[in-house]
């Protein structure tokens, strides 16, 4: 029982020591005023005891000074630890623009991970030390969370949408993955590895056939795209009925009521499942519902393969997204 | 044998279970409360001890995965809804806020029954609910879990938890109604007890915050029911949407747990250093500024749910600056003690600790309200340490304490003051044993509702178990000698602390009328320099000043 | 509570200092009491406000099953429940002849139940059109589930509001009890003013209701 305890927890991203800097730093706070309170308590306890059944306190009841020092003193803690905070939480939301995907699936009660490469594992995660890391992840049933305490990374992870973190290993090792949204009857077993290891040894790993299928991701994508049809509307001539997917990921996007969205990963996954949510300006609302049809796992692939279509490098006007009949 | 005939009080005057049953005397409406919420906390209670007991071993050794799921559920349920949120309010603010404003009773004496009914039902309905299967979706019935994938009691529990709401909604309403217009004369506002302040501000969230957890609750129930499509994204629905609404009554429910203890501390504190509070209006109104903030705050539990970044940045600074208010609480109690005449008497020992024990709890809170600090610690032991300080360490702290002070007036009994100050030491160190070791557990990482844990985790939960038997026996303790007291303490006079207010003007226990004539108030709160009691010797009140 | 045919009096509870007091306090409980109802029904538009905005077009198209005449006419029958509740609420004040006070409350009984029941006809029709969310749900038309989510926010919503209408319908017919014993007059006539505060309440919940369902977006 004793061999494995600790007191804090390994330090094992970039982001750890700045997470727990800033939990220092509070701690600190908190025991500095725990001392003065309850040093103050006991002192005024013992030192003003009630001598005589009678006796009396004094008149003193009130500072305008004393109230406004302190007021003042913790409201200026409370905002540097409300910016430092900010901080980390903004540095948390935006992934470097060279971190590497990878695709997240969870269900009840299980992780399922998936490398673009091609790799796919079942309650373990292999990644790279000093590379970052960017999750994309869904879940297939209820709200599930995706927690790295090493990494002192978290993000809930919701059905029917997509939600990111992203991580920067910085030690290789074997760390704890727990799911910490309660998910039903086994939510304490939806446990797992994350297994950080040096560049050299994940390359290798990464090539490596054991296990299943080693199709890339986004080549899978594109098989699936053949074979429910998609080409037969978005084809790049003039019996396209729905609209080129060339460029698409991350552009801004006319919608028929007027309305413009980015083409963000949701948008993607949301098009594909419910098309008429998002009919584009110019379009029938032709495309059949895929729902039901192919899995999370199956959406992440036509997202990544989509998301690997680079724009036509003649077109005219390629920024923006224009229906067929405007060329 | 008394030969001397005995004063008719509330008590004795009437008998028989319809004058209980059928009673509008807030007093005896109060007991009713103090029976039942009794009741329901030992049933909370022996839920915790069974969690505890299993998280002694990494592994579930103790019970299965969904009885655990079930226990964990279900304590939080009783705990909060029919335990923590009525406590102070039905027992002591029913007892003693006409008292304190020299009225004869509540606005709505009937409602106030209509509320005690109301709380039954909702509570046995409940208690059905968890004997014929229990629930397993956590207290904080998250969709979709709850709509779609849990297979247990959810509707029969969410109507449970619906009709208890109602009590909450008809106890605030009373309260406000009280205060606005049945004052005594010459008691202004700014007389008013705290602890009066407290209960208003706390009534104050009740009226708002309640009923939108009504109408979630009853959404929940129906898409359940009915398979809507409000909540569940496989329906179309939104599970952000529940959270939001969710919490929207659920964290300014917590201000509806403290703010009534800390009406308590300032009653105690005071009364025990025989001094006026330190900073009346800073106190006053810092518990309605608590009640406004506690309003703009509910984001705060959901940073890492998939909510806007943005949205993000304004929950956690108006988090920080919803513990600015408590944090001048602390402050002005504290100086209340200096050049005070201080008793160590077990009611002050309660509130001390109170102050201590929230001191630290709140202060989590801050570590919680931290964006990039919070991502690592939401949904784990830090935060169960966290809420556990505030509501154990906190409220129940302060609920003891409010009993053990008001004990001899709402009983006319005295209770044996060394044990009870034995009682009070071993609930301080037992809940420091029990908690404490959670903020480690939970920095270490180990989630929340955890069945099973690595083994790395395991010291810290021996520890915490073990503070589990030393806090329970700490509160077996008060139940003992308290419910002793009521046959064979030592009678108790009419203001055995010598403290200021209204309600020591009334003999222990009290007529059913409370004041044969409504009272004229001449001074300020807590006015020690001229308010005419003191300590009594033998039971004679000695005019001063 | 004893009969009390001959006094028109109020009986100050023995809690209550004078009935200035009492009939201070019963206004204010009552105001307090609309406050929560104002939240409960909140909770329901939040849900409506945010789904609206996300999916303007599917919940445009569902509007447009209802009927917007029997919402207009109910819309009217409720406005005019508010004028003959006003009207006898006044007639209390004024201390008028009990028969008068008796019939406004009849009229407004009557209209309201006249809302309720042509509420119930729509809430037959929309079952009848497969339009009533759950297992026998159907909808042609690609956006079905925001369909569905549409018609659980409007059973939702209107079904809270027909049963304060109930409750409103009962406590028409008690006051209406009270009234035929003379209970009501100059002196005292706080349950009827009360009631009245209510029965306006509901009647502007409806208010907002009627355009937000029925109006906005249709086509």
């Amino acid at each position: 029982m004793l061999e494995k305890f600790h007191l804090f927890p390994e330090q094992a991203s970039t982001v750890a020591p700045r997470v727990d800097a800033l939990f220092y730093f509070l701690i600190a706070v908190s025991v500095f005023f725990v001392l003065l309170i309850a040093g103050l308590i006991l002192y005024f306890m013992v030192k003003y005891r009630r001598r005589r059944p009678d006796e009396r306190g004094s008149a003193l009841h009130g500072s305008l000074a004393l109230e406004v020092v302190w007021t003042a003193i913790p409201f200026a803690i409370a905002l540097v630890a409300f910016f430092w905070g900010a901080s980390i939480y903004a540095a948390l939301q935006r992934p470097p623009d060279d971190a590497l995907e990878v695709h997240v699936v969870g269900k009840q009660w299980m992780w399922k991970m998936q490398h673009m490469e091609g790799r796919r594992e079942i309650n373990t995660l292999h990644v790279p030390v000093h590379q970052p890391i960017k999750l994309t992840m869904t879940s297939e049933d209820v709200i599930h969370s995706f927690y790295v305490p090493a990494f002192r990374i978290k993000q809930d992870v919701l059905p029917g949408r997509y939600t990111s973190a992203w991580f920067e290993a910085t030690q290789p090792g074997e760390y704890h993955l727990f799911c910490t949204e309660y998910c039903g009857t086994l939510h304490s077993g939806m446990i797992g590895k994350v297994i950080a290891m040096d560049q050299a040894a994940f390359g290798a790993w990464l090539g490596g056939t054991e296990g299943d299928a080693t199709v890339p991701v986004a080549e899978a994508g594109e098989r699936i795209f053949a074979d429910l049809g998609c080409p037969s509307c978005h084809r790049p001539d003039a019996l396209a009925r729905g609209p080129s997917l060339d460029g698409l990921a991350g552009r801004e996007v006319r919608l028929a009521d007027g309305a413009a969205v980015v083409a963000d990963d949701d948008y993607l996954r949301e098009s594909i499942l419910y098309p008429r949510a998002k009919v584009v300006a110019g379009y029938e609302p032709l495309m059949p519902l895929y729902q039901g049809l192919i899995s999370e796992e199956q959406v992440l692939q036509l997202v990544r393969y989509i998301k690997s279509l680079a724009p036509e490098p003649d077109r005219e006007g390629a920024g923006e997204l224009r229906p067929r009949s405007a060329r | 044998m008394d030969i001397v005939e005995r004063r008719p009080d509330y008590l004795n005057a009437d008998y028989g279970v319809r004058s209980w049953l059928l009673t509008t005397d807030h007093k005896r409406i109060a007991l009713l409360y103090l029976v039942s919420i009794t009741v329901m906390f030992v049933i909370g209670g022996l839920f915790a001890a069974a969690i505890r007991l299993e998280l002694l071993t990494p592994r579930g050794d103790v019970v299965q995965a969904d009885t655990y799921n079930k226990l964990f559920t279900m304590h939080g349920i009783v705990m909060i809804f029919f335990f923590l949120i009525p406590s102070i309010p039905a027992v002591l603010g029913n007892f003693l806020l006409p008292m304190m404003i020299g009225a004869r009773d509540l606005a709505f004496p009937r409602l106030n029954l209509l509320s005690w009914y109301v709380y039954l039902v909702g509570a046995l309905f409940t208690l059905w609910a968890m004997i014929t299967g229990g629930v397993d979706t956590g207290w904080t019935f998250y969709t979709p879990y709850s709509t779609a994938a849990a297979t247990t009691k959810v509707i029969p529990t969410a109507v449970g938890v619906f009709i208890t709401g109602f009590s909450s909604i008809l106890t605030g309403l009373n309260f406000i109604v009280t205060v606005h217009t049945m004052r005594a004369p010459g008691l202004t506002w700014f007389r008013l007890p705290l602890f009066v302040w407290a209960h208003y501000a706390m009534s104050l969230i009740a009226i708002l915050g309640t009923p939108v957890l009504t109408i979630t609750i009853a959404l929940v129930g129906l898409e359940r029911l009915l398979h809507l499509g409000i909540f569940d994204p496989a329906l179309g629905g939104d599970p952000l949407l529940f959270q939001h609404l969710f919490w929207f009554y659920s964290h300014p429910a917590v201000y509806i747990m403290i703010l009534p203890a800390m009406g308590v501390i300032s009653e105690v504190v005071t009364c025990f250093s025989r001094k006026r509070i330190f900073g009346y209006a800073f106190i006053a109104s810092s518990s309605l500024l608590i009640a406004f903030l506690g309003f703009l705050v509910w984001g705060h539990h959901m940073y890492v749910s998939g909510q806007s970044m943005y949205a993000g940045l304004v929950f956690s600074f108006l988090s920080f600056a919803v513990a600015m208010p408590s944090a001048v609480k602390v402050f002005n109690w504290t100086a209340t003690l200096y050049k005070g005449s201080i008793a160590w008497d077990s009611p002050m020992l309660y509130a001390l600790g109170f102050i201590g024990l929230f001191t630290l709890g709140g202060l989590t809170g801050i570590y919680l309200a931290a964006l990039g600090l919070d991502v690592h610690v939401h949904d784990t032991y830090f935060v169960v340490a966290h809420f556990h300080y505030i509501m154990v360490g906190g409220a129940i702290m302060g609920y003891l304490g409010g009993l053990h002070f008001w004990w001899p007036k709402i009983t006319g009994r005295m209770y044996p003051e060394g044990l009870a100050k034995v009682a009070g030491i071993i609930v301080f160190l037992g809940f420091n044993l029990t908690f404490f070791p959670q903020f480690i557990l939970g920095y270490l990482g180990m989630p929340r509702r955890y069945h099973v844990y690595p083994d790395e985790f395991q010291v810290l939960n021996v520890l915490s178990t073990a503070g589990t038997s030393i806090l329970g026996f700490g509160y077996l303790l008060p139940l003992l000698y308290l419910t002793w007291s009521l046959r064979y303490g030592p009678k108790a006079a009419a203001n055995p602390w010598g403290a200021a207010g209204l309600e020591w003007q009334t003999p222990s226990p009290p007529p059913t009328e409370n004041f044969s004539e409504t009272p004229r108030v001449i001074h300020e709160a807590y006015d020690y320099e001229h308010e005419i009691t003191i300590r009594p010797q033998e039971g004679v009140e000695v005019p001063v000043g | 509570m004893a009969d009390r045919a001959h006094s028109a009096a109020a009986h100050v509870a023995h809690h209550f200092d004078d009935a200035e007091q009492q009939h201070g306090a019963a206004a204010l409980g009552m105001w307090v009491f609309l406050v929560t109802e104002v939240m409960l029904f909140g909770g329901m538009f939040t849900a409506y406000v945010v789904y609206r905005s996300l999916f303007p077009d599917a919940f445009g198209h569902a509007s447009s099953h209802l009927d917007v005449r029997l919402g207009t006419i109910n819309t009217a029958v409720l406005i005019c429940s508010s004028l003959t509740m006003a009207l006898a609420v006044h007639a209390a004040q004024i201390g008028a002849d009990r028969r008068r006070i008796i019939a406004w409350l009849v009229a407004t009984l009557l209209l309201g139940t006249t809302f309720l029941g042509i509420k119930a006809y729509e809430y037959a029709h929309k079952i009848h059109q497969g339009l009533a969310p759950g297992p026998a749900f159907t909808y042609a038309g690609a956006d079905a589930r925001q369909a569905e989510l549409f018609f659980s926010i409007y059973f939702a919503m209107t079904g809270t509001h027909a049963f304060h209408m109930v409750i409103g319908a009962g406590v028409l017919t008690w006051l209406i009890v009270q009234a035929r014993r003379g209970r009501f007059g100059r002196a005292y006539y706080t349950p009827v003013e009360l009631g009245g505060l209510y029965w306006h309440f509901v009647d502007i919940a409806w208010i907002f209701l009627f355009p937000l369902l029925y109006l906005i977006g249709r086509h």
